[in-house]
């Protein structure tokens, strides 16, 4: 291996080795792309009501509307442009998805640190929560939740959130166990360093790899979930549809045939899922030690 | 032993005490218990009568004793939607999900062992390869997704086989079921295929990864050196070795097979309860969500109180791992 390359050089050049890799990191960063500036480059506002007509509505993919504009992936049944709905809806799944994760990360890292650097009965505590909550399946949790709470999308990334923090949690607590035993927390300890500068400077960076590869893996799970939950109309309300909620929305006129209002964004979130899965995998290998050259 | 098991058996009862708090809080304390648990249309003296019938002029603790009393008896009030008693209504629902979870297991096992298998005997090839590939879409894909195409394709596009309902049900033992008629089976297929689907990629993975590491055993390369048949060795001593696992998790996922119930009866109208507490929750039907969560989450705790207790009693390194901590 090169001398020269840093950590980062080193990463990028494994994770080039995938072709199936690049492809989705490409096709990611077009999605990425397009739900940051969809105000921009969306033929139409879909929630500016003056921008809609009852007249267009449920119109097959090509058609052109009554002022001229073309819906390359047809109307919805509000006459809303399929396309520049997916563009918006694009931003709140990712949105939710993202902003889910990455408090659960966060809380996850805490508490697996916590229970690692502690033990005892700290370790105790923690570890048993961790342990009930992942005997429920993640929809279940949600769905108490969101039952109890009703819909919103504060409510729906609280729910995510939940059902995510125990992972992280475990795989910290499990690597931080391991890193512990390490001499360069020996020697931190020695210098007598407060247990949070330790914990948080010393311990923490060498726990994240492993974090880094189970969070990708659950943006796409998370995306997933809260597609799922708006689906079946607990998730984000009416006003702000992701993903799922128009899949919901086409869910109806698809028996009679008109497959476009549901079929574009379930292939909009497919390509999503797909391509953060592809990104996941090929993360795993490149930040696994074991199957370093 | 005992210590296990009643360590097992407080966790247990704690987290179901724990989950009938959170419901309650939920529930009675989270909004005005009045207009979520009295019928709106009840007039003035109705919902007097049943402000004190319920306690709620009570502070809130003693409030909870009460639901919890009345819980126990199995009394979790009216459906407002149907005004028959939430808990029979959703024992009424259970045999429909019950029917599909236990379909798709089927289906599940019946086509997830022999293609793991085959993956796990011949990894390069191609067909090995697609079986894994596919198994990776089975797991990453949402199921309502995949249920949207299959009514897509096999219900709309093609017209093969109905999208909605359960179809004409016969009895069996008092119990109403859709496997006994042709009809039945049809509406059953393309719910079951979209709940296996998660489990079947699942079993794939299992199976595969247990067959390869069976392979390089030293009980294969011996019934092999005795000259048995390929058929006899991959069908008996490979496939009762890799079962232990298989079957473990199949009875772990069994509970979680009856979660993504809600998703797949949402999608295909399958008239169980996991569509029911969907309907509740939209028409806020808060008797019928309040029992739904007790019932499911007893039934969870159930489940894993059971493997727990099997696992100890087939395990001891399980017990004794456990007596230390």
């Amino acid at each position: 291996m090169d001398r020269e390359q840093t950590p980062l050089q080193r990463i990028a050049a494994d994770f080039a080795q995938s072709k199936l890799a690049l492809a989705g990191l490409a096709v990611l960063a077009l999605i990425l792309l397009v739900a940051l500036f969809a105000p921009l480059i969306s033929p139409q506002n879909p929630y500016d009501l003056a921008q809609l007509d009852v007249q267009d509505s449920r119109l097959p993919p090509g058609s052109k509307s009554g002022d001229g504009l073309t819906f390359w992936l047809g109307s919805d049944d509000q006459g809303r442009d399929i396309l520049s709905g997916i563009f918006y809806g694009l931003r709140i799944s990712l949105g939710v998805g993202v902003a889910s994760t990455l408090c659960a990360v966060i809380i996850g890292l805490t508490m697996g640190l916590c229970a690692a650097y502690f033990g005892g009965r700290t370790d105790g505590v923690i570890m048993r929560c961790v342990d009930i909550q992942l005997s429920f399946p993640a929809i279940l949790i949600a769905l108490i939740l969101l039952a109890l709470l009703g819909q919103g999308i504060g409510k729906t990334i609280f729910a995510l959130i939940t059902v995510q923090w125990a992972y992280y949690a475990r795989t910290v607590r499990s690597t931080a166990l391991v890193e512990r035993r390490k001499e360069y927390i020996e020697a931190a300890m020695c210098l007598a360093l407060p247990p949070a500068r330790i914990v948080f400077r010393h311990l923490l960076p060498n726990c994240l790899p492993p974090l880094i590869v189970i969070a990708t893996v659950q943006v796409a799970a998370a995306i997933a979930l809260e597609a799922t939950l708006s689906y079946l109309g607990i998730g984000v309300p009416i006003t702000e549809p992701s993903l799922g909620l128009l899949i919901k929305n086409g869910f109806d006129y698809m028996l009679s045939g008109k497959y476009w209002i549901s079929f574009f964004p379930g292939i909009a979130l497919l390509l999503t899922i797909v391509s953060i899965n592809l990104v996941a995998d090929q993360l795993r290998d490149v930040l696994n030690p074991r199957l370093q050259k | 032993m005992p210590v296990f098991i009643l360590r097992r058996l407080l966790q247990s009862v704690l987290v179901l005490f724990f989950m009938s708090l959170l419901v309650f809080v939920g529930v009675y304390a989270i909004g005005n218990p009045v207009d979520i648990l009295i019928n709106p249309q009840a007039d003035q003296a109705d919902i007097e009568r049943a402000i004190a019938a319920l306690g709620l002029d009570k502070p809130l603790w003693e409030q909870y004793l009460i639901f919890l009393r009345q819980a126990l008896l199995g009394d979790l009030g009216k459906s407002f939607a149907y005004n028959i008693p939430a808990i029979q209504l959703i024992l009424e629902r259970m045999p429909a999900t019950l029917e599909l979870a236990l379909a798709a297991t089927g289906m599940a096992v019946l086509l997830g062992i022999p293609l793991g298998l085959w993956a796990g005997l011949a990894p390069d090839s191609w067909p090995g390869k697609l079986i894994m590939t596919g198994s990776i879409l089975g797991f990453s894909l949402p199921t309502f997704w995949v249920g949207l195409m299959l009514i897509m394709v096999f219900a709309v596009e093609l017209g093969w086989l109905p999208s909605n309902g359960r179809g004409p049900t016969t009895e069996l033992f008092g119990v109403p079921v859709s496997f006994l008629s042709w009809e039945g089976i049809r509406h059953l297929i393309l719910p079951a295929i979209n709940l296996a689907l998660f489990k079947f990629s699942l079993i794939i993975r299992l199976t595969r990864a247990g067959t390869r590491e069976a392979l390089l055993q030293d009980y294969v390369k011996f019934a092999r050196a005795k000259g048995l048949s390929n058929a006899r060795v991959v069908g008996v001593h490979v496939l009762k070795n890799i079962m232990i696992p298989i079957v473990t998790v199949i009875g772990l996922e069994f509970g979680s097979v009856i979660a993504f119930a809600i998703v797949t009866e949402s999608i295909f109208a399958w008239p169980g309860m996991g569509k029911l507490i969907i309907d509740s929750i939209n028409v806020l039907d808060r008797p019928v969500i309040v029992a739904y969560l007790l019932i499911i989450v007893s039934l969870f705790i159930l489940i894993n109180l059971t493997v727990d207790i099997v696992y100890s009693l087939l395990d001891p390194r399980v017990r004794i791992s456990e007596a230390k901590g």
